[in-house]
């Protein structure tokens, strides 16, 4: 299929745009109207973690798609899949931090008398609370390893978000681009396993991410040898006597 | 000037057509059936929750008020109701409120077994038959750091087990969960049924555990473990079994399912204790369902002037 760049960029491209926010839109209006589980801020942070991977998965699928349907536009999507990544594993975090962490600092009673009473807590209880919630997150990091994969994996997606613009490849040349790029790969190995850490018991919605990234990561061991092999220098000839 | 290449590879060396394609279409195969398998499972992984609280059902009469919990305020009925624990439903928090409605808890018996002199079949109308039923307002830590504060009506397990009559040998009461694939949906095999717990003679014994068959003042709703099921509020909620078809008294202390699932995350005691966290995540504080602000777990969930002594001498790191 061949779409004009018009076609794409004024009419695709949207689409996919507001249809990569339709699962926020929902979070958000299943909170507000009582539409989420008796726990809605468990709910919050499960659903934001669950579509990072999501989205991580169909980034990685991009490159593989494009070449078993030969569909190159495809390409132009895998931006957007993988800001949109590190847009909801930055939610992740920053619904962990508040939900996980904040709600249990002792200063956190201060904060809702204050929002309740309807002003900017003071600059005291902001500066503990910093530091509070600094020592609570960093502590959490340390201390359980689900976490720290966790925060790793949102970590290698960072310096991908930071040079995801055309300056920035430009900047550092398709190669350098290229090769920093494949720290993808890396969240794509730590997310399923920060969910797996997570489950009490039952291991196969983590074990399904698992394998959908084995099998994309699988394809581009796979094209890589096809294409190493076809590279090799050509033999001389046997000589027949 | 026509400058004629090499070709970089001998026409022998290409692969057949006919083999190449073969290969192209297994692995489209493969990728096809990783996508089927994955979009059935992670189907599962609802995200529109169709929890349903369960429907009211008979009152239960005469039912006595206790004191417990009355400075607390008790979670709603559709909280209580759609949020739980229960595998054998499936593993989602809302599953049982969906898929529990199948379970059958009228007849039901309960087998009692082991170091006892009334082994046998109980039916359910003998447990309660003359039985006094009162409200016990209660917590409910599970261990997975979240609470609610729960009206159940019941009456004390010791009530119960004098009947069975125990004998001298027998040390430790197991219980099992009814299990039945075909009243249960259980599509995963996350753990090993049936479900199975335990608790000391002594722990069974004490005034403050319970055999709850009522919520809210109504008979028990199935999501929450009809027609029985215990409750031990100074342990975490995977010690109170529910829809407790089997009582066993045994002289060796039994194998809890969790333990048995993962030893190190899980023990037999599972007593209430913000200082042992579990290796994945801290007990310190936990979420009171409909609460935005984290409370500080209380050891033995604030029941520590009651139980305590149960475990004087004890290592409570130990014995988790």
């Amino acid at each position: 299929m061949k779409l004009s760049d018009r076609a794409v960029r004024f009419g695709l491209k949207p689409v996919v745009f507001l249809a990569s926010l339709g699962p926020l839109a929902y979070l958000i209006w299943a909170a507000l109207t009582g539409n989420l589980s008796a726990n809605p801020l468990a709910d919050l942070t499960n659903e934001t973690g669950v579509w990072t991977l999501r989205f991580i998965c169909l980034t990685l699928a991009v490159t593989p798609l494009r070449k078993w349907t030969g569909w190159n536009t495809l390409v132009k999507f895998r931006r957007m899949t993988g800001l949109f990544a590190f847009f909801y594993g930055s939610l992740h975090l920053l619904t962990y931090a508040i939900v996980d962490r904040f709600a249990g600092l002792d200063q956190a009673p201060g904060w809702v008398e204050a929002i309740g009473a309807g002003h900017v807590p003071g600059a005291a209880l902001m500066a503990s609370t910093a530091r509070g919630l600094a020592r609570s997150v960093g502590e959490d990091i340390y201390k359980r390893p689900f976490i720290t994969i966790g925060f790793a994996a949102w970590i290698t997606m960072v310096p991908l978000a930071i040079t995801s613009t055309a300056g920035w490849i430009r900047r550092l040349g398709g190669k350098r681009w290229n090769r920093l790029h494949r720290l993808v790969y890396l969240t794509g190995i730590l997310g399923p396993l920060h969910y797996w850490w997570l489950v009490k018991a039952d291991v196969s919605r983590p074990l399904t991410y698992a394998a959908v990234v084995a099998v994309l990561l699988g394809a581009r061991l796979y094209w890589s040898r096809a294409r190493r092999v076809a590279a090799l220098p050509v033999r001389a000839p046997a000589t027949r006597a | 000037m026509l400058i004629k290449r090499p070709a970089d590879i001998r026409s022998s060396e290409i692969t057949d057509k006919k083999v190449y394609l073969n290969r192209r279409e297994f692995l489209g195969a493969s990728a096809a059936t990783t996508a089927a398998v994955a979009a059935g499972v992670l189907g599962t992984e609802a995200f529109v929750h169709a929890a349903t609280p369960a429907p009211h059902g008979r009152k239960l009469e005469n039912v006595k008020k206790t004191p417990f919990g009355a400075d607390e305020k008790p979670n709603k009925w559709e909280e209580i109701t759609t949020y739980n624990n229960y595998y054998e439903f499936g593993i989602d928090k809302d599953s049982p409120s969906m898929f529990a409605r199948n379970l059958k808890t009228e007849p039901w018996t309960v087998a009692v077994d082991g170091e006892c002199a009334k082994k046998g079949n109980m039916p359910l109308e003998d447990i309660l038959k003359g039985q006094a039923l009162e409200e016990r307002i209660y917590r409910h830590r599970c261990v997975e750091a979240w609470s609610m504060v729960i009206p159940w009506v019941g009456f004390p397990l010791s009530d119960l087990i004098k009947k069975c009559e125990p004998t001298s040998k027998a040390k430790f009461v197991e219980f099992t969960t009814f299990f039945d694939t075909k009243q249960m949906s259980a599509r995963t095999s996350a753990i090993r049924y049936p479900y199975v717990e335990g608790l000391r003679l002594d722990e069974a014994m004490h005034p403050l555990t319970i055999m709850a068959v009522g919520l809210y003042g109504e008979v028990i709703p199935n999501q929450d473990g009809a027609p029985m099921r215990l409750v031990v509020p100074w342990k975490y909620g995977f010690k109170h079994i529910k829809s407790i078809s089997k009582i066993r008294f045994v002289e060796k202390q039994p194998m809890n399912t969790w333990q048995d699932q993962a030893s190190n995350e899980y023990g037999f005691y599972a007593n209430v204790n913000p200082s042992v966290d579990h290796p994945r995540w801290s007990q310190a504080t936990e979420r009171r369902i409909g609460e935005f602000l984290r409370r500080k777990t209380l050891m033995f969930n604030g029941y520590g002037d009651q139980v305590a002594s149960l475990y004087s001498g004890m290592d409570l790191k130990k014995n988790y």
